[in-house]
């Protein structure tokens, strides 16, 4: 339960990295924090952070050293698929901060709309504004507390956004707490009538039919962003989902102020889809029920 | 037959104790987060209460000692945990209304719940030594294997806990389980405690 990879699986990993592992890295910087070590490396024009020593799935957040603007992973490319949705949010929250690159890319095209970041470990907030050109201002504030915690608090004080992103997730861990139905009605509560969640999962395995049934059993219809089985992210609104041409509509407004991230509709707009690909039977992860890590072990 | 029950208490008073610990992880976290601090709190409590419990368990050895008393604890510490099952939210709700930092919301919590439980399920290991030891020569002995036996069963509670029954059960249907065993196996020492006290016996 506890968020602590053994130590004999890390040493594992190392060794068998460093056997395969040819063009340089070069690691510039590691922090201890209270649930990782945390290593910042770079390798070519890439800075990354890692949470695992130079596993390239364990990569957090990269960003090009030539072109500091343009998004690496694919996923965060994705993830900004929500403006589709709603192309003018205006009160953002951001649980799980990494390098900071989609706070950082939303403040720039929208200069005026408040960012809420939750971020759990004191180190990630840290790093991400030593080495990735995070920053905090008054529009943009970092929450240093447990989402759950947070999300649960901000209903209680009637707080609304009109865009969430859920990316708290990573290959190897999962906090389970955040990945049950209750919490996602405690996001639910917290978004405005039409208000849109965009969240991040890694799921690849059996975890992925609980995790669609208990986001199905929340939200109903959602978009379902995938990329060669490996980046699943899945978008909401509380409204219901906007037709077809709303969406190609949003996505051509907002075409050149996405280009500087290094993607734009042709290559977004046909990922989405609300195809069920997963088994309608699935077990509905509960507070009570949410053995999501052991769900997402490969058997 | 005596001694083989004492034995499956100390270890079933294990596991339990183990098994409960694990939950209550699960149990706060929607409340408090799954942060080092929650961990630090459950842990405390625990042991807090266990070590607490031993002194409690070694003073009422004193007193009059039976299998059946041992029995009582067992379903004591049992049926104290039924208002986790029954009132488990409201009272999450209420310490996180009242208390806004989550370190000490998780620690109140915690022993609001789980104290109480597991003091009773340390003062088990002591009082059951008492029932086992006739003489001074095998006292350590005795201790010995109560100790292996005790831990033993925390360790497979706490294995079976976290690596099965989570992902086949929900948390309370795992505490009605638990509970449910403490008291058929209390029950079931009680009886043979009274037949091995009865007279002529």
């Amino acid at each position: 339960m506890r968020p602590v990879p053994s130590l004999k699986t890390l040493f594992a990993l190392f060794a068998s990295l460093m056997a395969t592992s040819s063009s340089a890295t070069n690691v510039i910087h590691t922090e201890k924090s209270l649930y990782r070590n945390i290593v910042i490396y770079e390798e070519g024009d890439q800075r990354c952070m890692s949470f695992s020593q130079r596993d390239q799935s364990a990569r957090q957040t990269c960003k090009s050293l030539g072109d500091p603007n343009a998004f690496v992973f694919t996923y965060t490319k994705m993830m900004m698929g929500a403006l589709y949705l709603n192309p003018t949010p205006r009160n953002v929250l951001i649980i799980g901060l990494g390098g900071g690159v989609l706070p950082m890319a939303l403040a720039a095209i929208y200069p005026d709309t408040v960012i809420d970041i939750v971020e759990i470990d004191p180190a990630v907030v840290k790093v991400a504004s030593q080495f990735f050109g995070f920053h905090s201002g008054p529009k943009i504030r970092v929450i240093e507390e447990d989402g759950r915690v947070f999300a649960k608090r901000a209903g209680k004080a009637d707080q609304r956004y009109d865009l969430i992103m859920l990316d708290a997730f990573d290959h190897q861990y999962i906090p389970e707490h955040l990945l049950t139905q209750e919490f996602l009605l405690e996001i639910k509560k917290l978004l405005t009538p039409d208000g849109v969640l965009a969240a991040n999962t890694f799921s690849t395995s059996r975890l992925y039919d609980h995790e669609s049934t208990t986001y199905q059993s929340v939200f109903g219809v959602f978009y379902n962003l995938r990329v060669q089985y490996k980046n699943r992210i899945i978008l909401a609104k509380l409204d219901g989902l906007p037709t077809r041409d709303a969406i190609e509509r949003n996505a051509a407004t907002l075409e050149e102020k996405l280009k500087p991230l290094g993607f734009g509709r042709d290559w977004l707009l046909p990922l989405f889809s609300t195809e069920r690909d997963w088994k309608p039977e699935a077990r509905i992860l509960t507070d009570q029920y949410s053995p999501s890590n052991l769900l997402n072990s490969p058997l | 037959m005596q001694r083989v029950l004492i034995f499956l208490i100390a270890a079933w008073s294990g596991f339990f104790v183990m098994a409960i610990e694990l939950l209550s992880g699960r149990i706060l976290a929607p409340n408090f987060g799954n942060s080092i601090y929650v961990w630090g709190g459950v842990i405390t409590v625990f042991m807090l209460a266990l070590s607490i419990g031993y002194l409690l368990g070694g003073r009422w050895s004193l007193h009059d000692p039976s299998l059946r008393r041992l029995a009582w604890l067992l379903m004591l510490g049992a049926s104290s945990t039924i208002p986790v099952i029954l009132f488990g939210n409201v009272v999450l709700d209420w310490v996180f209304d009242q208390v806004r930092d989550p370190r000490y919301g998780s620690l109140l919590a915690a022993t609001m719940f789980f104290f109480i439980p597991t003091a009773i399920a340390g003062m088990v290991s002591p009082y059951a030594v008492r029932l086992l030891v006739r003489n001074p020569h095998s006292s350590g002995h005795f201790a010995g294997l109560l100790y292996f036996f005790s831990t033993f069963g925390s360790a497979a509670g706490t294995i079976l806990t976290s690596f099965y029954l989570v992902l086949y059960f929900e948390i309370n249907q795992i505490l009605t389980g638990l509970i449910g065993i403490s008291l058929l196996l209390g029950l079931i020492a009680t009886l043979i405690g009274n037949r091995e006290n009865a007279p002529g016996a």
